[in-house]
């Protein structure tokens, strides 16, 4: 197996592999440097060791052949109504890793009556759609639909296999993964295909404030899981275009030792804290009416309004809603500021935000030092001709 | 019956930086804690305790240094703990990373339920739980965010799902990985943290494990390499929109579809 040869003849004791080691993996005990658990193999004491004193032994493992491998297979999510949408993104992601390497992108469905959803996804590009229908299959157990995922990936040997980075999503790769003895790497952010069809998966870490790049080259089917709203949904065809292959689902594919006993549908959560999207109304709003437009403003970008101190103070917001120092710390991944000015009262709870957007009349407005999109217009005219807009793309 | 709760040591900020010239990690003065969303799975597991006697083991994978957690754990209820310390275990993705959980779980012996916090602060993949309870071959739940019942026999639990919140019955043995928030987690008095201190950890390598065959292990057992890893970077550059009315709202327009965030639209 690979390890790390420390050359302790070779070894000064300088400490410097001790001190740049990201993992706390080495130690020098007694004038001698050690590794331990903590090793990630990530080559950095080996690349730096002034003296080359530190060498690692490769492995030598036996490449599988990449050749068996191939296509590419997105499994479809879907409620037995509607896909859901990261399906079509994953879809529109694959086709494109797909045309370099001339793989093909096939669709897996599962679920109960589902023919018709099958019928949509042929108008996405897919080659082929693998359906199983089955009664047993109505709700997701994730012990029966990683059996339908393995029964797929026999038959179909797939170089890649993309899952939504959601809960049922991240719950069900692990276990298929594991099943095919090979790598999954979770919530990629983005991805590209090698001429050799490796595929290159980046993902954040440490709460994003860290990428890494991961590559899985000894092993297949490469597995990942993909962020919603990340990649693009292909332009539906106007023809429909693949075929569907039904598949059946075998008595022991559908044992089960989980139960589910009810599904009830959960009401939208309204806190500023979760609310991946907030519009802020500012002191520029004065009344009700304004307000409306606002809540409005915010509903067509399914967005959480938030305010700034003085409109708690004026009425027009509740003390929940309001971002700053005396309030709530917010980082959602867009903000979008209507009239505020931007004291350092308010920044202060939300300059971390992933997007922000602020609109104002005044060009000097301290808000538009922190802005990424600093928009000086004013609210009661800019915000109802987005509305008309955003209405026309919902049509 | 037995419980056992899967922890991880982490570093105590997510504040890291990326050196520009070595690609390093820079870990100056960055302190370790349990992982934050394992004190709920431990609390979990204490609430189960008490109401049926369960015996309590924790088990992490690390070097040495992560026996403080373990110690944590101890001081707030667990009975035993299991260290997996191997040089042979370094490198370890998810894969190897479960495996080896696996093996020193096996080890243990007759467990009946196993719980984990739904992901770790440092790699954030949630994967681990789920890929645990594939190589040990039993069913497993994620993200639990209510526990219903607890019994002899098995749970009822509340699984969080994206639209939807699902009541989940499963025997043991089985597996969970619980949402932050499901109890609100202890904290060691002194006293009990001396005592800890005093308790044994059993620290299990590769040889004591059930299956000594290396390349399960470590590097060798990882299919997936991490090739680099890097800060992200932020389009910082400001845009101003100061045209006509007509124009800003085109342009933020057409910024809202790029973005993804119209409902109903593309």
């Amino acid at each position: 197996m690979a390890q790390l040869i420390i050359n302790h003849d070779q070894c000064i004791q300088c400490g410097l592999c001790v001190a740049q080691c990201p993992f706390s993996a080495m130690s020098m005990d007694s004038g001698k440097v050690e590794t331990n658990a903590a090793c990630k193999m990530c080559r950095i004491c080996v690349r730096n060791c002034p003296v080359g004193a530190i060498k690692i032994e490769e492995e030598k493992t036996i490449e599988i052949d990449k050749t068996q491998w191939n296509d590419l297979l997105v499994y479809v999510e879907h409620d037995n109504e509607t896909i859901h949408p990261v399906s079509y993104e994953l879809i529109g992601k694959a086709l494109e890793l797909a045309k370099p390497v001339k793989m093909k992108v096939a669709a897996l469905m599962a679920g109960r009556n589902i023919k018709d959803l099958a019928e949509e996804l042929l108008y996405s590009g897919v080659d082929r759609v693998y359906l199983y229908d089955d009664e047993a299959l109505e709700v997701f157990r994730v012990d029966t639909f990683a059996n339908v995922f393995e029964d797929c990936i026999r038959e179909m040997k797939p170089s890649v296999c993309l899952v939504g980075a959601t809960t049922t999503g991240r719950s069900l790769a692990p276990r298929v993964a594991v099943r095919f003895q090979t790598g999954l790497t979770a919530d990629c952010t983005s991805l590209e295909m090698r001429e050799n069809t490796d595929l290159v998966q980046i993902r954040p870490a440490f709460g994003g404030n860290i990428m890494a790049k991961i590559i899985n080259t000894k092993c297949r089917p490469q597995f990942a899981t993909v962020r919603y709203k990340v990649m693009d949904a292909p332009e539906m065809l106007k023809e429909k275009q693949g075929v569907i292959l039904e598949r059946p689902v075998s008595e022991e594919m559908k044992k089960s030792g989980i139960e589910i006993l009810k599904v009830e549908k959960k009401a939208k959560v309204s806190s500023i804290e979760e609310a991946e999207i907030l519009v802020v109304a500012g002191s520029a709003i004065k009344d009700e009416k304004g307000m409306e437009m606002i809540q409005e403003f915010a509903s067509l970008l399914n967005a959480s309004v938030a305010v700034t101190r003085p409109m708690v103070e004026k009425g027009l917001g509740h003390v929940n809603q309001q971002i700053g120092l005396s309030g709530r710390t917010v980082k959602p991944k867009l903000i979008i500021t209507c009239g505020v000015s931007g004291a350092i009262q308010f920044t202060a709870g939300m300059k971390d935000s992933g997007l922000i957007v602020a609109i104002n009349t005044d060009p000097n407005a301290p808000i538009f030092e922190l802005a990424h999109y600093a928009v000086v217009d004013d609210i009661y005219a800019l915000i109802p001709q987005l509305i008309q807009k955003m209405k026309g793309e919902q049509k | 019956m037995r419980i056992v709760v899967c922890i991880k040591q982490v570093p105590d900020t997510q504040k890291v930086k990326v050196d520009p010239e070595t690609g390093v990690l820079i870990r100056n003065g960055i302190d370790t804690k349990m992982n934050p969303y394992d004190l709920y799975a431990l609390e979990t597991a204490l609430r189960i305790k008490e109401k049926t006697g369960a015996e309590l083991h924790v088990i992490s994978m690390g070097p040495d240094a992560a026996k403080a957690v373990l110690v944590e754990a101890m001081a707030l209820g667990a009975d035993d703990a299991w260290l997996m310390s191997d040089r042979r275990f370094a490198g370890a993705d998810v894969l190897a990373t479960s495996f080896t959980l696996a093996q020193g779980i096996k080890t243990i012996g007759d467990v009946d339920l196993i719980l984990c916090g739904k992901q770790t602060t440092d790699g954030d993949t949630a994967q681990v739980g789920p890929a645990i309870g594939e190589v040990l071959n039993i069913p497993h739940v994620s993200w639990v965010r209510k526990l219903i019942e607890a019994d002899e026999k098995g749970l009822t639990v509340e699984q969080e799902m994206m639209d939807s919140v699902a009541h989940v019955r499963l025997n043991y043995p089985c597996l969970l990985t619980v949402e932050k928030g499901i109890f609100e987690p202890g904290l060691p008095s002194y006293l009990k943290m001396k005592e800890a201190r005093k308790k044994e950890i059993h620290v299990l390598n590769m040889d004591k494990c059930d299956c000594r065959d290396a390349k399960r292990y470590g590097l060798s057992g990882s299919p997936t390499q991490v090739e680099k890893i890097f800060e992200p970077t932020y389009d910082l550059s400001s845009v101003r929109l100061d045209k006509t009315t007509e124009e800003n709202a085109q342009a933020l327009f057409e910024k809202f579809v790029e973005l993804k965030v119209i409902e109903g639209g593309k």
